[in-house]
């Protein structure tokens, strides 16, 4: 059985092809039923985001497989096939899983290690159970993928530099501070971004919050809000040596803080060190202030610029995801070719010699006074057994290899008889519980 | 070969293959290369110590009496004390800065002559393992705090520069790198102060004079001064980061030519220790 993927994503087409092209999360079963219903298909899921649109499906025949799907999608939007062709890719087997465990680890994804595609996974997967056309290979293959998602992002660095300009803010003062819990962040002005920044350091261990606003009320208001104080306008410079961290972004022309200010400010804090974030243009902090020991200075273009740095280190992380990845799909694919049905009647006939072997060793070892032609006999009596019992459902299997049933009892035979296959699935207690509470 | 001699190059070996696996962390990102680097490290530091029972057994007296012995010596505390700052830190980066370090120690060490000393009477003193041993532990913490120092100026650099490197991500915040600073001061300096009293009481006993201003002594009061006016600085006037962590390169240097230079370039009385002795 050929896992298949058929698709088109931000890499390969422009949005007005992507959109034509989405399926609706509010009416997925008839798509999904009619996909199963393509001759040669039998399991399929459909992911739909708005970067990227893929089917996932099995078939006896990729090339025939892949055919369909590309004709489905094409027929399903009513749009002409030649349109979409040039930007579909395709892929089948060993390719088709790593591109897939590629995608749910956000190694295609627009911004690299971003958490939203796996759980957009996640729920395509769970439309697909729920309309029962993900069967046995799709549901480990899901799993598989969801484990190799969850091992990449504890095992590498891959998500773990901020891409927005607000979250860096926070991993800054994380370089400069041991612990941000004891550190007293200042809000200066009503900038949505200073707020979310703001709200970011809150949520990192932040307790301490001043606001300060030309407008008390707006200051009050906000101050609310992270459960700290409001502070006049007029008044914030004389608490700035409580201050840690400041996020400014006022409509000032000219500078709030400058230079001579901030260095009274170091003296009387005993130089510890503080973090200024000033998100406003014009700016409102003098930029010379980056020149004194222990300031460290951001603006705009700098928090930008950290963010560029993250984005290549994350890159360099994604070598090492691809790595696990290789790993995990050398593993997966050898439980895929475990349900072919010629290696599960090999090893089904292995197991049970191996069990007469044994058995015919210990009945020789206590009876001692058997002859040459009784233990012959006894060797031919327990291989007539055997073949006896093994004949029915060895026919079976390799009547079942021709229909869709096939896959089900070759698994069903390797649980029966306890044969050996490299378990694939990974969390999933866990990742059933996501998808029904959903 | 005398077994302290094969001890010690396996304790190399060790040192070699545990600052492999330290790079291999930082620079490879193989985050399990240093776990097993610490065990490594572990390893060689209980048969560095086994070197040094060996040596002493062989010679009859504390071995840090040539520049073999104060180097392998110095390499041990400088080892031991980073494994301790480990327990409480866990930063494999500063490993990374520490362990060539010790390498270093152990190459220049292994290259000079292994020959002992004749059993001087001086060095019958009990004084004498009790000042060098306080004197390199002092001088061991202080070299972690140069490595922190460099640490905290290379990451100091990209924060206010605004370039990162791929360094950036692995070196720990200012904030740890400035604790380190504080930490290694605070044991550091009371180390280093012991060291000189002993050595003083030492010479006492020995030449009858506490103090006799030769270059080395002269030298160890300068970086104590150093290290003072720097512990000063911090706990009245807040002397921290970037000020604290020159300092703390400074200081070892100061140290480093108390240690290897005043032999070198100066003589003294302790000079019949052929470079090492303080």
């Amino acid at each position: 059985m050929n896992i298949i993927v058929v698709g088109l994503s931000h890499k390969t087409a422009p949005v007005e092809i992507r959109e034509r092209l989405a399926f609706p999360p509010t009416a997925m079963e008839a798509p999904l039923h009619a996909m199963l219903a393509l001759p040669g298909i039998s399991e399929g899921l459909i992911v739909s985001t708005c970067n990227r649109v893929e089917l996932y499906a099995t078939s006896r025949d990729a090339d025939a497989g892949i055919a369909q799907l590309k004709r489905f999608l094409a027929e399903h939007h009513k749009i002409a096939i030649e349109d979409i062709e040039p930007h579909l890719y395709d892929s089948r087997g060993e390719d088709a899983i790593r591109h897939v465990f590629r995608v749910a680890s956000s190694l295609d994804s627009m911004v690299i290690g971003e958490p939203q595609i796996l759980g957009q996974i996640k729920t395509a997967y769970g439309y697909a159970s729920e309309f029962k056309t993900a069967g046995l290979i799709l549901n480990r293959f899901l799993h598989k993928a969801f484990s190799v998602a969850k091992r990449v992002r504890t095992e590498t660095n891959i998500a773990s530099n901020a891409v927005s300009v607000s979250f860096a803010a926070v991993e800054l003062a994380r370089k400069i501070f041991t612990a941000l819990n004891d550190k007293t962040v200042l809000i200066i002005g009503a900038g949505e971004m200073c707020e979310l920044a703001a709200r970011h350091f809150v949520n990192n261990g932040v307790t301490s919050v001043m606001v300060t606003n030309r407008t008390l009320e707006k200051a009050e208001k906000l101050a609310q809000e992270f459960h700290g104080r409001a502070v006049p306008f007029s008044e914030f410079p004389h608490h700035l040596h409580q201050v840690d961290i400041i996020l400014t972004s006022t409509g000032a022309p000219d500078f709030i803080l400058g230079h001579k200010q901030v260095e009274d400010v170091l003296r009387l804090r005993k130089n510890k060190p503080m973090l200024m974030i000033d998100i406003a243009v014009p700016r409102d902090i003098d930029p010379r202030v980056n020149d004194l020991d222990n300031i460290y200075l951001y603006d705009v273009d700098d928090l930008q610029g950290v963010v560029q740095a993250n984005l290549k280190e994350r890159q360099k992380e994604a070598k090492k995801a691809e790595a696990i990845i290789h790993e995990e799909i050398g593993q997966f694919f050898r439980w895929l070719s475990c349900l072919d049905v010629v290696p599960t009647v090999v090893s089904l006939r292995k197991k049970m010699e191996e069990i007469r072997q044994r058995e015919m060793e210990k009945t020789f070892a206590s009876l001692k006074n058997l002859g040459a032609d009784e233990k012959k006999a006894i060797e031919a009596l327990t291989g007539a057994i055997i073949n006896k019992i093994l004949h029915q459902p060895t026919s079976v299997l390799k009547q079942a290899q021709n229909d869709a049933s096939g896959d089900s009892y070759v698994d069903a035979v390797r649980a029966l008889f306890g044969l050996e296959c490299p378990a694939p699935e990974g969390e999933m207690a866990h990742i059933d519980q996501d998808v029904s509470g959903k | 070969m005398s077994a302290n001699v094969l001890l010690f190059k396996i304790a190399l070996l060790f040192y070699v293959v545990a600052t492999v696996l330290f790079f291999m962390d930082v620079v490879g990102r193989r985050e399990k290369a240093g776990t097993v680097a610490r065990w490594v490290l572990l390893g060689g530091f209980l048969i560095h110590c086994a070197t040094l029972v060996a040596r002493y057994v062989e010679i009859g007296y504390t071995p840090v009496s040539n520049l073999y012995e104060s180097l392998s010596f110095f390499a041990l505390t400088v080892v031991g004390i980073f494994l301790l700052f480990d327990l409480r830190y866990r930063l494999t980066v500063l490993a990374a800065f520490v362990c060539p370090l010790a390498l270093v120690l152990m190459i220049v060490g292994s290259a000079t002559s292994k020959a002992a000393k004749e059993i001087n009477p001086m060095l019958d003193s009990w004084w004498f393992p009790v000042h060098v041993t306080l004197a390199f532990l002092g001088n061991a913490v202080f070299a972690v705090a140069f490595m922190a120092g460099i640490m905290y100026l290379l990451q100091e650099r990209m924060l206010k520069s605004k370039k990162f490197s791929a360094l950036y991500y692995r070196l720990p915040s200012l904030g740890t790198l400035d604790s380190i600073n504080y930490k290694c001061l605070s044991f550091g300096f009371p180390l280093m102060t012991m060291g000189i009293i002993s050595g003083a009481m030492w010479a006492e006993s020995a030449w009858g004079t506490y103090w006799s201003w030769d270059p080395k002594e002269t030298w160890a009061l300068i970086t104590w001064f150093l290290y003072a006016a720097l512990l000063h600085g911090r706990l009245t006037v807040g002397w921290r980061g970037r000020r604290a962590a020159i300092f703390a390169i400074i200081g070892f240097l100061c140290l480093l030519f108390t240690f290897l230079g005043v032999n070198l370039f100066l003589s003294g009385m302790h000079s019949f220790s052929a470079l090492g002795g303080r």
